[in-house]
C-alpha cells in the first residue's frame, strides 16, 4: 500500500516536472525573447521602452543567463504564482485565464461522469443480452463513436441543431448569464448547458468502455460461480449485479488514468467548435499570436490539472478496489 | 451405408487437420483473418483508400488549387445519366449571379446547354506516381474545361473544386498517418525491445518515461509544438515536422506491445534452445523472436494508424498542423469550422465522411488482425 502510494506520488511529481520542462521549451521555441516581444508590443501600442528598462527586464527575467538558469528562475516565479504578462492582453496571465480553467475542469469532469453513467448500464445490457437487437444497435453506435473525432461530432451536432431547431447549440451559458458574476442561477444555467459538450467529449471513451465492459462481463458470466448462484435460486438481477458485474467493473477503475488526459485534450478542440469559454480557444489564440507566456502557462496548468485529477481518482479507486494496487 | 459415411467424414476431418498441421503460420493467420467478415470489409476499404492515394491526381478532374471567385461556394452538382431515355451522362452548364436581396451567389443550371461527361478526359497536367507526365483523368467534360463546368461535390469559398481537393487531401492525410506510424514503430520497437530484452533499471526508466508521456494531455502539447514551427516553412518541411510531433507520443503504445511480447517470448522453449545452442543475442532477436511476434506488431500498427490520422486532422483543423496551400482532410474541414459556413454551405462538411470511414475501416481491420495474430491460441 505504502509502496504503491510512494511510487504514485513520485510518478506524479516526475510528470509535473516533465510538463514544466515541455511548457518552458514551448515558451522558448519562437525566435526572440520575452523582452524583445514585450518591447515590440509596447511600441505597437504607442508607448516606448527605454534601453535601461529593457536591460532591467532582461535581468529581472534572467534572460542574460544560460538556459537552465532561466528555467530555474521561471520555475521560481511560477511557484510564487507569477506567470508573467500576456503580451496580447497586456495583463498578467493569471487574470486572463480567470475562471476558464475551472470551466475546463467542470466540462471534463462532466464528460467523465457521462462516460461512466452511460457505459455501465449499456455494457451490462450488451453482455447479458448478447446478440440481441439492442446489443447490435449499441455496438454500431459504439463503432461510430469510436471512429468520429470529437470535433467532427461537434460540427455535425451544430449543423443538425441549426437545420432542425434553428438555434446555435454552442456555448456554456445563455447570453444573459455569459458576463454575469457567479450566482446560483448562473451555475444552474451552466448545468443545463453541460450535457451536450459532455456527450461530444465522452462518446469515444464511452464506446471504448462499453466494449471492454461487455467483453469482461461475458467472460465472467461463463464462470461456474454464476451458475452456482443461479442454481441456488438467486433472482437473475442479483446473480448478475452482485458478483460478475463487480468483477467486470475493474476496467472502469483502470481506464480513468488515460481517460482523463484524453478528455481534457479533446476539450481543447471541441471548445473551439462549440465556443465554450474554456482555456481551449484562449490557448489557440495565444499560440497563433505567439503570446508564449500565456500559451506556456495554459499548457502547464492543463498538465498539472490532469496529473492531479488522475492521482485523486487513482486514490479513490484504490480505496474502492484494493486489488488494483497489486497491478501497479 | 451409414458406416461408409462416417468413414468418409473421418477422412475429411483428417484431411483438414492435416492441412492445419502442415500450414505455415501466415497461412493460419490468413485463414483465421478470413473468418472475420468486418475485418475483411475494412481491409478492402483500406486497400481502395490507398489506391486513391496512388491515383489521386488521376481521380481528380480539376486542378485542386485553381480558384475563381465566380465559382465561389457552388453546391454539389448532379450528373444526369439519361438524355431522352438514352444513357448519356452529362452535366448542365451553370450560370452564377448575385441574389440582389441576400447578396449570396446563386447558381442556375441552363437546361439547353448540356456538357457530356466522358471517361479518360484531358485535364490539368500532372505526373502519375510522380514520374510519368500525363494529362488524362478518370472523368472530364467534353468541349469545356473541367475547372469551369463540373463540380460533383461543389466548391469552397475560393471556387476550388471540392472533389478534386478531397482526392489530394486523402493522399496527404493517409500518407502522413503512414509515415507517422512508421516513425512511431521504429521508436516503439527500439525502446520496447530494449525495455523487454534487457530489463532491470533500463526497463524501469523506459516504463516511467512512457507513463509520464501518456499522462500528458496530447492536443495542447501538439498545438504548442505546431505553433512553434516557423510560418515560412515549405510544405514538405511542415509535413515532416508534423509526423515527428505526432510520433513523439505515438510510439509509447507500440513500445508497450513490443515489450510485452519480448517478456512473454523470453520464457519460450525455442528461445531458450537457441540460447543454449549459442546463438548471438541479435540472431535470437531477429531470427527467432521477431518472426513470431511480427503479426502482433502489424496488428498494433494498424490500430495506431487511426489515432495518427485523427491527430493530424485535428491539428490541421485548428490551423496548427498542415496549412494551405497543403491540402489534407483537416485543412478541408477548416472551411466548415463556423456555424455560418455550415448553415450556408453544408457540403463543406463532406470531407468528414472519408475521415470516419477510414478510421472505422482501420479499426475493424486492426481488430481482425489482432484476433488472427496468434493462430496457435485457441
Amino acid at each position: 500500500m505504502l509502496a504503491y502510494l510512494t511510487r504514485r506520488v513520485f510518478l506524479a511529481v516526475l510528470t509535473v516536472w516533465a510538463i514544466s520542462v515541455i511548457s518552458f521549451v514551448i515558451i522558448q521555441l519562437p525566435p526572440g525573447d520575452y523582452v524583445s516581444s514585450y518591447i515590440a508590443a509596447m511600441e505597437a501600442s504607442g508607448s516606448t521602452v527605454s534601453e535601461q528598462e529593457a536591460q532591467n527586464l532582461r535581468i529581472q527575467y534572467g534572460l542574460d543567463k544560460p538556459i537552465y538558469v532561466q528555467y530555474i528562475k521561471w520555475m521560481r516565479l511560477v511557484l510564487r504564482g507569477n506567470f508573467g504578462m500576456s503580451m496580447e492582453w497586456g495583463r498578467p496571465v493569471v487574470d486572463v485565464i480567470g475562471d476558464r480553467l475551472l470551466l475546463t475542469i467542470v466540462v471534463s469532469a462532466a464528460a467523465v461522469l457521462f462516460t461512466w453513467a452511460l457505459a455501465l448500464p449499456i455494457g451490462i445490457y450488451s453482455a447479458v443480452r448478447q446478440y440481441s437487437i439492442g446489443d447490435y444497435v449499441f455496438t454500431f453506435i459504439g463503432f461510430i463513436g469510436l471512429a468520429t473525432p470529437s470535433f467532427l461530432l461537434a460540427l455535425v451536432l451544430m449543423y443538425l441543431g441549426f437545420t432542425w431547431f434553428d438555434t446555435n447549440i454552442g456555448g456554456l451559458f445563455s447570453p444573459e448569464y455569459a458576463l454575469e458574476p457567479w450566482s446560483v442561477a448562473r451555475v444552474w444555467d451552466m448545468i443545463k448547458h453541460l450535457p451536450l459538450p459532455a456527450l461530444v467529449l465522452g462518446l469515444t471513451g464511452t464506446a471504448q468502455l462499453i466494449r471492454i465492459m461487455r467483453a469482461n462481463l461475458l467472460d465472467e458470466l461463463r464462470k461456474p460461480y454464476v451458475e452456482v448462484a443461479r442454481a441456488k435460486g438467486l433472482p437473475e438481477v442479483k446473480v448478475i449485479l452482485k458478483y460478475p458485474v463487480r468483477v467486470a467493473l475493474n476496467p472502469f477503475a483502470s481506464t480513468i488514468g488515460y481517460l482523463f488526459p484524453y478528455i481534457v485534450s479533446g476539450s481543447i478542440i471541441v471548445s473551439l467548435v462549440l465556443s465554450l469559454p474554456t482555456v481551449g480557444p484562449l490557448l489557440l489564440k495565444a499560440l497563433l499570436s505567439q503570446d508564449m507566456f500565456l500559451a506556456g502557462t495554459i499548457i502547464l496548468m492543463l498538465g498539472v490539472m490532469t496529473v492531479i485529477g488522475t492521482f485523486v481518482s487513482d486514490l479513490l479507486l484504490m480505496w474502492i478496489d484494493p486489488r488494483i494496487r497489486l497491478e501497479g | 451405408m451409414a458406416e461408409t459415411r462416417i468413414a468418409r467424414d473421418e477422412a475429411a476431418t483428417t484431411v483438414t487437420e492435416e492441412r492445419i498441421w502442415v500450414a505455415s503460420q501466415w497461412q493460419l493467420i490468413w485463414w483465421r483473418f478470413r473468418k472475420h467478415r468486418l475485418a475483411m470489409a475494412g481491409g478492402i476499404v483500406i486497400l481502395l483508400s490507398y489506391l486513391v492515394v496512388i491515383g489521386a491526381d488521376f481521380l481528380a478532374y480539376s486542378d485542386p488549387t485553381a480558384s475563381d471567385a465566380n465559382r465561389s461556394l457552388m453546391p454539389p452538382q448532379a450528373i444526369r445519366w439519361l438524355d431522352d431515355g438514352r444513357l448519356s451522362p452529362h452535366v448542365l452548364a451553370l450560370k452564377g449571379r448575385r441574389d440582389p436581396v441576400t447578396l449570396k451567389r446563386v447558381y442556375e443550371p441552363d437546361p439547353n446547354k448540356k456538357l457530356p461527361v466522358i471517361l479518360f478526359a484531358q485535364g490539368f497536367e500532372y505526373k502519375f506516381l510522380g514520374v510519368i507526365p500525363t494529362d488524362r483523368h478518370l472523368i472530364g467534360v467534353e468541349g469545356a474545361r473541367a475547372e469551369e463546368s463540373i463540380f460533383i461535390l461543389g466548391t469552397d469559398q475560393l471556387g476550388r473544386d471540392l472533389w478534386s481537393r478531397l482526392m489530394r487531401g486523402t493522399q496527404t492525410s493517409l500518407t502522413i498517418g503512414l509515415v507517422g506510424v512508421a516513425l512511431s514503430l521504429f521508436l516503439g520497437i527500439l525502446f520496447g525491445g530494449l525495455s523487454g530484452s534487457y530489463g532491470g533499471v533500463l526497463d524501469t526508466v523506459i516504463q516511467r518515461i512512457i507513463e509520464v508521456l501518456r499522462s500528458i494531455p496530447t492536443i495542447p502539447l501538439w498545438m504548442g509544438l505546431g505553433a512553434a514551427m516557423p510560418r515560412d516553412w515549405e510544405i514538405t518541411k511542415v509535413y515532416l515536422a508534423i509526423t515527428v510531433i505526432l510520433s513523439l507520443i505515438g510510439w509509447t503504445e507500440l513500445a508497450r506491445v513490443v515489450r510485452g511480447r519480448f517478456l512473454s517470448l523470453r520464457q519460450e522453449d525455442f528461445v531458450l534452445a537457441a540460447e543454449f545452442v549459442g546463438c548471438s543475442r541479435m540472431r535470437i532477436i531477429f531470427r527467432h523472436m521477431v518472426p513470431s511476434f511480427l503479426s502482433h506488431i502489424i496488428a498494433a500498427t494498424t490500430l495506431a494508424l487511426p489515432a495518427m490520422i485523427i491527430s493530424e486532422t485535428s491539428l490541421s483543423f485548428v490551423g496548427l498542423g498542415l496549412r494551405p496551400p497543403a491540402i489534407s482532410w483537416g485543412v478541408l474541414l477548416q472551411n466548415a469550422q463556423t456555424i455560418q459556413a455550415l448553415a450556408l454551405s453544408p457540403w463543406l462538411l463532406i470531407p468528414a465522411i472519408p475521415v470516419i470511414i477510414a478510421i472505422l475501416a482501420l479499426n475493424f481491420l486492426g481488430d481482425g488482425l489482432r484476433d488472427a495474430a496468434d493462430p496457435y491460441e485457441v
